[in-house]
């Protein structure tokens, strides 16, 4: 049966690769750095099983430690001009999407057509048949614009070069998440939240996990380490637990909630501040200014449907 | 007391962005005093860190697309997606923004997050030709209106990707949410989660949508783009792609690149 492990092996090799053709990258100036990255990581795909949970620690801290010392370049692996592209461009013409849309649509017939198969591990047959999907994808485009036979692996380095360190920030703020969990942060702020939400009114426990979701999302510039924290306090126990509330509505709207905070906030940098930059704006904050009057009413209606739809 | 000593990973965090230390390196050391502040040793700390991490691993499974989205790249995908929205020149800003926001939400809601973005969509094609139509419509604008326009170029990036990826099954909010449920004994599917996602999608499209609209609105009211379309005689009838034609770097270049964020919620 394929699990887990085939999918964690299969990005295994892809960094793995990722750091061998940095190595071979004379063009990047750091590229003894971006293989030790890439390497590490595909050590983690391939090995965190057997490293031990102290040795999969102090590689997370080898890490950071590149990153914080900014041994990560940017290689330049080939590829096509601009002018080869816009001719391609007009040679494929709109085809050339239907190959990305290969992707999505694996993921979703695997998910609704191989879970009882008997094939893949029921419980990870979204994440598999996304898997298979980049196969399928990678086998159609082979036959149809016959790349060269490393060019996947360069375009994904020259992709994966421009993410840099931040490609694990998702997975660190789980982490986060995770060991915030341990630590019992969760109770802490639930118990702060349970003095201010009256007792037995619904709509104050699903404001206040609303809101704490807005606001810790503005506070630490992302929806993923809020989420954690808010549901463990006040989500699981209060809405789902107490109350009955339907897991996946309180989870999905919750988080969409959070993004509403993103929104509002500089301290997502990454959407807020750089295209103010990259676009030249003599305000900073020109792009949460022009965000807030969406994000405030449609926080509001998120409120509301987790209270409307999940109880 | 001690209680409250492990909300100091919070502070650190906080901390830790306004000072804009490396993000990797604030979660870490909020990890580890968070650690300690629970009463673990740094072995304990270390090892429980290691473990959440690698736990974890599969959030960064979305990065296996990127090897079928560079090659697709190699290939024009992104020329074919500017050709794309490049066939809505006649559009108010308003009405431009609001196909993009459309574009933007459906491409997230099929996983194709990195079709389009601040740098490869907003910058060379979205902004421009969002200051392209206003002007065509109203003449030459002041600079507090040009960059309103542009903040909302780049809001509506935003809008669209975050209220429209979570429709996809494997983005890694879904991916967070379905682990952190599996840890308490909840088990669902990312579909599960992922349709939830729909309500808010068409939400964000109604209440974003009717403020490009009054957008239009604001634009054509505004005092000071009526003096200057005065002051020049008659509004301006350039073609879209002549207005800006230094505004139209190529989104693989290395300026371009250089800028690319991460991409995270």
């Amino acid at each position: 049966m394929i699990g887990l492990p085939w999918l964690y092996a299969l990005a295994g090799a892809m960094f793995a690769a990722f750091s061998l053709l940095s190595v071979l990258d004379r063009s990047n100036s750091k590229r003894f750095g971006n293989a030790a990255f890439w390497g590490l990581l595909a050590v983690s795909f391939f090995a965190g099983d057997q490293l031990g949970d102290f040795g999969n620690g102090i590689l997370v801290l080898c890490l950071v430690g590149l990153a914080g010392f900014h041994a990560l370049g940017r290689g330049n692996p080939p590829t096509s001009s601009e002018a080869e592209r816009a001719d391609y461009s007009m040679r494929f013409g709109n085809k050339l999407f239907l190959p990305a849309l290969v992707i999505p649509a694996t993921a979703l017939l695997g998910t609704f057509f191989l879970k009882d198969s008997g094939l893949i591990d029921p419980g990870q047959v979204t994440l598999i048949s996304l898997g298979l999907g980049v196969l399928i994808a990678l086998a159609v485009c082979f036959a149809w614009l016959r790349p060269p036979a490393l060019a996947p692996l360069q375009e994904g380095r020259r992709l994966m070069d421009s993410v840099g360190w931040a490609a694990v920030l998702p997975q660190m703020l789980a982490a986060l998440g995770a060991v915030f969990a341990m630590a019992g942060v969760g109770e802490v702020v639930g118990g702060i939240a349970g003095e201010v939400i009256p007792e037995g009114n619904l709509f104050a426990a699903v404001a206040t996990f609303a809101v704490g979701m807005a606001l810790f999302t503005m506070i630490m510039g992302n929806a993923f380490a809020a989420f954690p924290v808010m549901t463990a306090a006040i989500g699981l126990p209060i809405l789902i637990q107490q109350y009955g509330g339907e897991p996946a509505i309180v989870c999905a709207i919750g988080m969409l909630a959070g993004f509403c905070g993103t929104l509002m906030t500089p301290m997502a940098a990454n959407f807020n501040i750089v295209p103010a930059v990259l676009l030249d704006l003599k305000d900073q904050n020109g792009v949460v200014k022009a965000q807030v009057g969406t994000a405030i009413p449609l926080f509001i209606v998120n409120l509301f449907l987790i209270y409307f739809l999940a109880f | 007391m001690s209680d409250l000593l492990v909300l100091s990973g919070i502070l650190i965090v906080v901390i830790g962005f306004l000072l804009r230390l490396n993000p990797l390196l604030v979660v870490t050391i909020a990890a580890l005093a968070t650690g300690f502040a629970a009463g673990l040793d740094p072995v304990a700390v270390i090892s429980a860190f290691g473990r959440a991490f690698n736990e974890n691993r599969y959030v960064s499974i979305v990065w296996i697309l990127l090897p079928v989205i560079g090659l697709l790249e190699r290939y024009g995908l992104q020329n074919r997606a500017r050709a794309l929205i490049g066939q809505l020149k006649s559009a108010t800003t308003g009405r431009l923004l609001l196909v993009y926001l459309l574009f933007r939400q459906v491409t997230a809601a099929l996983g194709l997050t990195s079709v389009a973005g601040h740098p490869q969509t907003v910058r060379p094609i979205v902004a421009p030709m969002a200051e392209a139509a206003a002007e065509q419509q109203h003449g030459e604008l002041d600079e507090p209106t040009r960059e309103k326009v542009k903040a909302y170029s780049a809001a509506t990036d935003n809008v669209g990707l975050f209220f429209g990826e979570d429709i996809f099954i494997a983005i890694g909010s879904i991916l967070l949410m379905k682990g952190f449920l599996e840890q308490y004994g909840i088990i669902l599917e990312p579909l599960d989660l992922s349709v939830w996602a729909i309500p808010t999608a068409i939400a964000a499209f109604l209440i974003h949508g009717t403020r490009l609209m009054l957008l239009d609105r604001r634009l054509a009211k505004n005092p000071s783009i009526v003096r200057a379309e005065r002051s020049r005689g008659a509004p301006a009838q350039t073609p879209l792609d002549a207005v800006y034609p230094e505004r139209l770097p190529q989104a693989g270049s290395r300026r371009a690149r250089d800028e690319r964020g991460e991409e995270t919620r």
